[in-house]
């Protein structure tokens, strides 16, 4: 119920801005304000009232939507989708305040808009249905393409529906796939349920496999946005309103990442395999390429769009070394790269809204004129860069500890050049803090500039709050994801014939059957059969290992307290 | 003629029995348009009453020694030819009345013209399938050509009656060879005699003319030639009214003579299911391709309509339960999104073809914002766009197309729906992004009109959210 009230309030809030009447400026910021607010706290009770032992879906709803078409109102989350939520609605508020004196123009259409928006970007996190999911991926797409083709920047209407086409051709192909999934299910028919899928999908035949992979991947890549399908991303970034831009950054681009783990790696291990070389290879280009192009761009939107390529060539690294470590770095590294760029992106907006240009040669010395600024955009340059400490230092750190340490991958030579991506970020972002901060104050216009007001201070300190807390803490964030990699990494691993998470794989797939794990008085050594094996499901490969306790270890004990109080899962053992 | 014989075709007597009295109206009482107008829509809900009467009581149930069926899709037909029959009388007085073209015999014809469709969804044999689309072609013809002091639709309603007259023709020769090979003309008999007997090619002749005739009824290409300059010769209710409700009942002619013979499994059957892949091919391309270049909002609809009629022909190449639902369900949304679009087209539009281009409707959010909002839901619906009618539609289909292993035509599907966003989301971007380029005369719309629209707005949120309800209604 709660998470079901946590998609639901910016929906509300939203028709109750539809009520509003157009002259009364106030309270649509009132109103908008209030809504992602309240998303916001409703989100955090979530986070604080979820089990992170626990490693299937939890507040799952399962209502029935289409029965004939087995579709359903499916949602639910897991650590790796809680943490997306939390991310969704901690962005919103800010980027609302952001939009309080840069918007004028329509402003209660512009509200209702960043409100649709959040509310399908939450649901592309919770839906445990692929339909579902799917209507969620498109209705992101409408208030986003207002935001960029309205108000947006000079070229707005050439990067809005740049922006439409790239993500619709992309994503209609997933359609194909989601319909052609789904027929896998329930005796021919058509299945929409994601945990059906889940011990369905990795049975396909494995050419059948590879197409769908392929169908998944290349809308997800669009969205991530893989090199070389990027090309959509800066024009975006930099037509759209600040508050766009934060969330396309901040939020948007996970949707790439967030799909690849759930449905490329989670439905299609064995194809995963097949193509990790593939998308490590075009993610490490990216992670160069992006750099290369951040450092000769003149425009500091433009540069920052171009660090995204490469912050999330490091996202689609990890995911693809498919090691516990390589996907938790990459889902910190999702939060991160949201925080980070998303708070370059709110100083990009300040700056603008007061001198209009955005170009770095109209810049220098702020520093003496803006010293709060300052401050401010150096912690975000620095969290950006990757400096211990801070967030990204962390997330980066375990993508390629796990690109390096992986064995799926092919060579050991993508994280080494991935490493220097690191330093060229530190190249390009610290020029461009050089340009603007340093030197003296050669423009007469930069020297009367206000400093940060009140509003834009209280911006900004919860994100510098959260890039330090990451920095040093990241366990709170990590603690909370660890059980759903290591669910999707076990689920690889049972291909392999490793075990290491095939435990926790296991109880995902089968949530409602704890007897694999706790044995019966006198049965201990019965083995169990892969749980939901369909019988005599088509397949052209030698028969594939299902993710499950392995038959050379143990079976996994759990011990029963003598004083009959809950049960203890063990832990996870390394 | 048994008494369940006239309970089974109630609702085609009770709309030709109101088609009769307006016609008396108009002949007898003085300025009667208010009349007939209510008269019409009191027949098309007593027409959908009875429709939805005989779907409880005797559904799939035959009648007339087996010509006419009722129940199941037929219900769903009725109710899109009445329901399109309502939303066009409710635009039609004032557009009419504006664009100089308001003649009282104009709700005869729409009534006549619903009658024959409603036969056709009915029919369960060729000959009252021939006879109901002949009756609505007639009024088709008259009706393009109301406004008769215009070049344009005079031409519109010539093109269509020489050229429809030829596809009829098709049609009939091709009923006459099937009857001569197979002996009846019952859909039942043809797909049974189908199973038993080896075929001469005279059979495959015969099937071949009644996808042409029937392919040119329902504008699918390479028959859609005079789709463009009908649907833009003739007045915009009008053509609102026949790119829904007649391609929905030449679908539902379509439907009805090939599923049966489809679901026997006959062997050649395979190389008719190619030949319906390829026409869906080239009209959901042709269709989407040309609508590209249109600069007159009323003529990119026509071609668009061209690739619906292509994305609904992914059904009947399917030729499975799933393709038949889909159809059904698609007709359902189409109707709402195209005659709301048509409407909004129509409310805009001044006399002497004002107010048609894609600039004129340049920055009309800013002077009319309820209508540039109501004609983004319907462009968005027509792309394919959930949560809205139309993206469902696609989604039945294109499910159907891979459940008869026919992936590829799915993907052509998609690739020209993402064709299709460059116009649909074009105009979306002229309403929205661009400042107007001088003032707009018009486009205040009286109650009917709004009324015609919030149906269209409904039906298309509606069905999208719950198309569980079609379904069902559709599978019986």
């Amino acid at each position: 119920m709660l998470l079901l009230l946590t998609l639901l309030v910016p929906l509300v809030f939203a028709l109750l801005l539809c009520a509003v009447p157009s002259g009364n400026k106030s309270l649509h910021k009132t109103i908008a304000t209030a809504g992602s607010v309240v998303a916001f706290a409703v989100s955090l009770a979530l986070w604080f009232s979820f089990d992170k032992t626990n490693p299937g879906f939890q507040f799952t709803t399962n209502w029935m939507w289409i029965p004939s078409l087995d579709i359903g109102f499916r949602l639910g989350v897991d650590g790796m989708s809680l943490l997306m939520v939390v991310l969704t609605t901690f962005i919103f508020p800010i980027s609302i305040i952001a939009s309080y004196d840069s918007i004028h123009d329509r402003q209660k259409m512009y509200y209702i808009m960043l409100l649709l928006l959040q509310f399908g970007l939450l649901g592309v996190f919770v839906s445990l249905d692929t339909f579902l999911f799917y209507i969620f991926w498109e209705v992101v797409l409408i208030p986003m393409y207002f935001l960029i083709g309205i108000w947006g920047g000079k070229d707005r209407i050439y990067a809005a529906m740049k922006f439409f086409i790239y993500t619709m051709a992309g994503s209609l192909l997933m359609l194909v796939a989601i319909i052609y999934l789904g027929q896998y299910g329930q005796n021919g028919g058509f299945t929409g349920d994601m945990q059906k899928l889940m011990t369905i999908a990795p049975t396909i035949p494995l050419d059948a496999q590879q197409w769908l992979f392929l169908a998944f991947a290349l809308s997800f890549c669009i969205k991530v946005p893989l090199f070389p399908l990027h090309t959509w991303l800066p024009d975006a970034h930099t037509q759209a309103p600040t508050a766009g831009s934060v969330i396309l950054a901040g939020v948007m681009l996970k949707m790439g990442t967030y799909g690849l783990i759930r449905f490329n790696l989670q439905l299609f291990p064995q194809a995963s395999l097949h193509y990790a070389d593939l998308i490590a290879i075009l993610s490490v280009v990216g992670i160069i390429y992006g750099a290369l192009v951040a450092m000769v761009q003149t425009d500091i939107k433009k540069l920052v769009a171009y660090s995204s390529v490469a912050h999330m060539g490091f996202v689609t690294l990890g995911i693809f070394s498919m090691t516990a470590e390589g996907v938790q770095g990459a889902v910190l590294q999702m939060v991160n790269h949201g925080l980070s760029t998303g708070m370059l992106f709110l100083l990009i907006g300040v700056i603008y809204e007061r001198r209009h240009t955005r170009e770095m040669s109209e810049f220098g010395g702020l520093a003496k004129s803006m010293p709060v600024y300052a401050t401010f955009f150096f912690i975000a340059v620095l969290a950006s860069v990757g400096l211990p400490g801070l967030n990204g230092f962390v997330g980066e750190y375990l993508t390629l500890i796990g690109a390096y340490l992986s064995d799926h991958l092919g060579s050991k030579l993508y994280a080494v050049v991935a490493s220097s991506g690191v330093i060229l970020a530190a190249v390009y972002l610290l020029i461009l803090f050089q340009k603007m901060f340093f030197g003296p104050l050669t423009k007469s216009e930069n020297a009367s500039l206000k400093d940060l007001s009140g509003r834009e201070i209280g911006m900004f300190v919860p994100i510098v709050i959260l890039c330090i807390w990451i920095g040093f803490q990241p366990n709170t964030f990590l603690s909370v994801t660890e059980t759903s990699s290591r669910a999707v990494v076990g689920v690889i691993e049972g291909l392999k014939g490793e075990s290491r998470y095939a435990d926790v794989a296991a109880a995902r797939l089968n949530p409602n059957a704890p007897p694999a794990l706790v044995p019966v008085k006198g049965m201990e050594n019965v083995k169990i059969a892969p749980p939901g094996t369909p019988p005599g499901t088509p397949s052209s490969v030698s028969p594939v290992p299902m993710p499950m306790p392995n038959s050379k270890k143990e079976p996994i004990r759990v011990k029963v307290p003598a004083d009959g109080g809950p049960v203890q899962l063990p832990p996870p053992k390394r | 003629m048994t008494q369940t014989d006239l309970l089974a075709g109630l609702a085609i007597e009770i709309v030709s029995i109101f088609a009769l009295i307006i016609m008396l109206t108009d002949a007898l009482v003085e300025r009667s348009t208010r009349l007939c107008e209510t008269l019409s829509i009191v027949g098309l809900l007593g027409g959908l009453a009875a429709s939805a009467y005989a779907h409880l009581t005797m559904p799939g149930q035959t009648a007339f020694n087996g010509m006419i069926v009722v129940g199941g899709m037929s219900t769903l037909y009725d109710a899109i030819f009445c329901g399109a029959g309502i939303m066009t009388v409710l635009l039609a007085r004032e557009y009419l009345t504006r664009v100089g073209g308001m003649f009282d015999e104009f709700y005869t014809l729409l009534m006549m013209s619903i009658a024959g469709m409603m036969l056709m969804g009915h029919s369960a044999d060729s000959m009252p399938m021939f006879v109901g689309l002949e009756v609505m072609s007639i009024c088709f013809y008259v009706m393009a050509g109301l406004m008769r002091n215009k070049l344009s639709s005079n031409e519109a309603a010539l093109k269509y009656f020489l050229l429809g007259a030829f596809a009829s023709g098709f049609l009939l020769y091709g009923i006459a060879l099937v009857y001569g090979s197979v002996g009846s003309t019952a859909y039942s008999a043809i797909a049974a005699k189908a199973l038993s007997t080896q075929f001469p090619t005279l059979f495959w002749v015969g099937i071949g003319m009644m996808i042409i005739g029937l392919g040119f009824k329902v504008a699918a290409f390479p028959f859609h030639q005079w789709a463009p300059d009908v649907y833009h010769g003739a007045p915009t209710v009008v053509t609102g009214f026949m790119s829904t409700a007649g391609k929905a009942a030449a679908f539902s002619g379509f439907v009805g003579f090939i599923a049966p013979t489809m679901a026997s499994g006959v062997p050649g059957l395979e190389k008719a299911k190619v030949i319906l892949a390829l026409l869906a091919v080239g009209s959901m391309l042709v269709g989407n391709i040309t609508a590209l270049a249109q600069t007159n909002v009323k003529r990119m609809l026509a071609y668009s309509s061209v690739a619906h009629a292509g994305y609904l022909m992914i059904g009947l190449a399917a030729g499975n339960a799933a393709g038949w639902t889909g159809i059904t369900y698609y007709l359902v949304a189409y109707l709402f999104m195209q005659i709301g679009a048509f409407a909004v087209v129509g409310i805009l539009e001044r006399e002497n073809g004002g107010n048609l281009t894609v600039d004129d409707y340049r920055g009309l959010a800013r002077r009319r914002p309820g209508l540039a909002l109501v004609m983004s839901l319907f462009m968005f619906s027509l792309t394919g766009i959930p949560p809205f009618a139309g993206f469902f539609g696609k989604y039945y289909l294109f499910n159907a197309a891979i459940q008869a292993d026919l992936t590829w035509l799915a993907i052509v599907g998609v690739v020209s729906s993402v064709i299709s966003v460059w116009f649909y989301l074009g105009l979306v971007v002229i309403m929205y992004f661009r400042e107007p380029l001088g003032e707009m005369e018009g486009g205040e719309a009286s109650i009917s009109s709004r009324t015609a629209l919030a149906l269209s707005i409904i039906g298309t949120l509606l069905i999208g959210l719950i198309p569980q309800a079609i379904i069902n209604i559709a599978a019986r």
